[in-house]
């Protein structure tokens, strides 16, 4: 574990009688991104708030790059960056001074701070906007900024906590691109998001959290195998859709079913064999169906299996 | 001490962008002061009172009382004297309020103090200047002691068998004697003032420190809104930088801006502060006692609007409670109360100084200030870890 840029084990923290985290335990290695999945108040943001060293735990360890961390230490949170999920700039101030400002937190001599804030505003496309106030940006701008200000010292550690919320195509584009080229370089990035195409596309290994606990953790190709090669079929339809899922559960080969005002899901070992017989179920409990799509076994049918709701719940 | 650096100097520029600051820390001081002033101070420090003079009589006595006791009172810029003929010209005058009061000599008024018979001064006033009135009244008692004591001595020394002449002598040698007991002006601490214009550029400068130096610790609550609060105790610096950083900006903005109110308060109003070195001393130490007792107050909040409520009113009260409105000294035995608020040492240290005391003289002042300071500063440092949260 002392090899990893990151080890974190038994995190916990409760406040009164509700346990936020509950053991969570990962690590990350050189040039390695971890992917941290869960719902709202799942524990993802409280687990980060420690590992950063924002936030005092109950118990457990932190280990960064080896030595002890926590909210005290002040030579391990320089090898930090942290790209908090609300905005973390100062409004009035522009993307330059922003960059300055926390450039120089982190003791970046002042060569070092110019140098390094012209690089980062390149990274994040705002080399243009720079000495304007940042109060009258976009919010995709704002988000870039504020993953620059993450960067601006060069970290070990990359730390986005839902970096992409709220962004425009053309800016989350712009930002899993970056995180993609920090990591090639060496950077270990742990990340946690609700997108589970982010996750996909970003993450060498992603760890499930739900409840404060870590339900399943290991490469995508672990976690499928876990819940078994189940293909997920998506019904859109019209109707008493809560009859067509009971129905639909009544089916032996159906292993997970869920479904909302307009869609149901539901897990089967092969579409190609069921599909049949389950449109035909759905239509006997009086629903219409508007389309159907298969997807193989991927990220979303694991976190379905091992938490019972859909990542964006 | 880099980090409380970069935090104060970015926390300066911020301020600096705000205009509201300089409403409250130059602006609300130097204007309320000069309204004050200039409402309650009467247009300036010196008392002049008008009176009108009727003298029927024309004798001796009469004379002695114009020439040696309204006259140099007159040179001396306390009173302006008008000089009319009749007792009804004169109550004519003080009912339009043209003079404040007038000194009536009635005809056969020297003749009767001559004789040793009783004789009167009459003093009519205006009801409208009580203050005037009564300062014509303890004129003319004052006038008539010194007779009583003239008479006494000529009464004393032979009384009805000396001749005319003699009884003159013995009298010009009774007014001429020096008083065998004189009242020293030794005013104690509690009475001694600043002068108006003095006093209510201080007082506003006081009472308006502790708006302007609110922002330091409070301005946790707003990086907290937003988001940088979790930055910074991301940062690798200590927790205690961050408070520190706070701290000193609104120390540095309460000095900065109560020296300019200082040099302001001088060159446009005249006010007369004292020694600067005094000054100086007595300004730091009524800043720290400020953003002290401000940072403590904003602990006890949950938002920065809480904060800046809760600042205000507990200011307010500090400054009527501090006599920053009005002279202390008008309040008899209440003026002790004035010491349970860093305002009122500051105005009595700065009135130690205007009263020609040294450095020693405040002392007492800016160490009950820096207590202030202590206390203030102490609960803060208690009550902030919770602020310190992300």
């Amino acid at each position: 574990m002392s090899d990893a840029v990151l080890a974190c084990d038994g995190l916990r923290k409760q406040y009164g009688q509700m346990v936020a985290v509950d053991g969570i335990g990962f690590s990350i290695a050189e040039g390695e991104t971890y992917g941290l999945l869960g719902p709202n108040g799942a524990g993802k943001t409280t687990s980060i708030a420690m590992i950063v060293g924002v936030l005092a735990r109950d118990a457990g360890d932190v280990l960064i790059d080896g030595q002890k961390h926590d909210v005290n230490s002040v030579k391990t949170k320089s090898l930090i960056g942290y790209v908090p999920q609300e905005m973390a700039l100062y409004p009035d101030l522009t993307a330059r001074q922003n960059l300055r400002f926390f450039g120089r937190m982190y003791g970046l001599s002042r060569n070092d701070i110019k140098r390094k804030t012209d690089e980062v505003l390149e990274i994040i496309g705002l080399a243009d906007r720079a000495d304007e106030t940042i109060g009258g940006f976009s919010g995709g701008m704002m988000r870039r900024l504020n993953i620059g200000v993450g960067l601006i010292h060069r970290p070990r550690l990359l730390i986005l906590d839902e970096p992409t919320v709220g962004v425009d195509p053309q800016s989350r584009n712009a930002i899993l691109d970056s995180v993609e080229q920090l990591a090639g370089e060496g950077v270990a990035v742990l990340y946690t998001t609700h997108y589970m195409e982010e996750a996909e596309r970003l993450c060498d290994r992603v760890g499930i959290v739900d409840k404060g606990r870590m339900q399943a953790e290991g490469t995508r190709r672990e976690l499928v195998a876990m819940v078994g090669e189940h293909d997920r079929v998506t019904l859109t339809a019209e109707g008493d859709l809560a009859r067509a899922a009971a129905a639909l559960r009544e089916m032996p080969e159906a292993r997970q079913v869920s479904h909302d005002e307009s869609r149901i899901e539901l897990m089967v070992p092969e579409a190609g064999v069921v599909l049949a017989r389950a449109l035909h179920e759905v239509t006997e409990a009086g629903v219409t169906v508007r389309s159907v799509e298969v997807r193989e076994p991927d990220l979303e049918a694991v976190f379905l299996h091992l938490t019972g709701k859909a990542l964006r719940d | 001490m880099r980090a409380i650096t970069i935090i104060l100097f970015k926390d300066l520029a911020q301020r600096a962008r705000d205009s509201t600051l300089f409403v409250f820390a130059i602006g609300l001081p130097l204007g309320m002061a000069f309204v004050l002033n200039l409402i309650l101070g009467g247009g300036g420090n010196s008392f002049t009172a008008k009176y009108a003079l009727v003298d029927a009589d024309r004798g001796p006595i009469a004379q002695v009382f114009t020439e040696q006791v309204l006259v140099p009172l007159e040179k001396q810029g306390t009173l302006s004297l008008r000089r009319v003929a009749t007792a009804e010209e004169a109550g004519r005058l003080t009912e339009s309020q043209e003079v404040q009061a007038a000194f009536v000599l009635p005809a056969g008024f020297s003749a009767g103090v001559q004789a040793g018979a009783p004789a009167t001064i009459q003093v009519v006033g205006s009801v409208d200047a009580p203050v005037a009135v009564q300062v014509a009244r303890e004129i003319g008692e004052a006038f008539a002691t010194d007779l009583r004591s003239v008479q006494l001595a000529v009464t004393v020394a032979g009384g009805a068998t000396l001749t005319q002449e003699q009884r003159e002598q013995i009298a010009e040698r009774a007014r001429t004697v020096a008083a065998p007991l004189s009242v020293r002006d030794d005013s104690n601490v509690a009475t001694r003032e600043l002068d108006t214009t003095t006093f209510y550029a201080a007082g506003m400068a006081m009472f308006f420190l502790f708006f302007s130096v609110v922002f330091s610790v409070t301005s946790l609550f707003d990086e907290r809104r937003s988001g940088t609060l979790a930055r910074l105790l991301a940062a690798p610096i200590p927790r205690s930088a961050i408070l520190a950083g706070k701290l000193l900006s609104g120390v540095l903005v309460g000095i900065v801006s109560t020296a300019i109110l200082v040099v302001a308060s001088s060159l446009l109003m005249g006010a007369r502060w004292g020694d600067p070195l005094g000054v100086g001393i007595l300004i730091v130490a009524a800043v720290l006692a400020a953003t002290g007792m401000m940072a403590a107050v904003a602990t006890f909040a949950r938002t920065s609007e809480q904060a800046s409520n809760w600042q205000s009113v507990i200011a307010m009260i500090l400054g009527m409670l501090g006599g920053v409105f009005f002279p202390v000294a008008n309040l008899g035995s209440l003026a002790t109360i004035t010491f349970a608020t860093p305002h009122g040492w500051f105005l009595r240290g700065l009135s130690d100084l205007a009263g020609g005391g040294s450095l020693s003289a405040i002392l007492v002042p800016t160490l009950a200030l820096l207590a202030f300071a202590v206390v203030g500063f102490a609960m803060a440092l208690l009550r902030v870890g919770r602020m310190l949260q992300s």
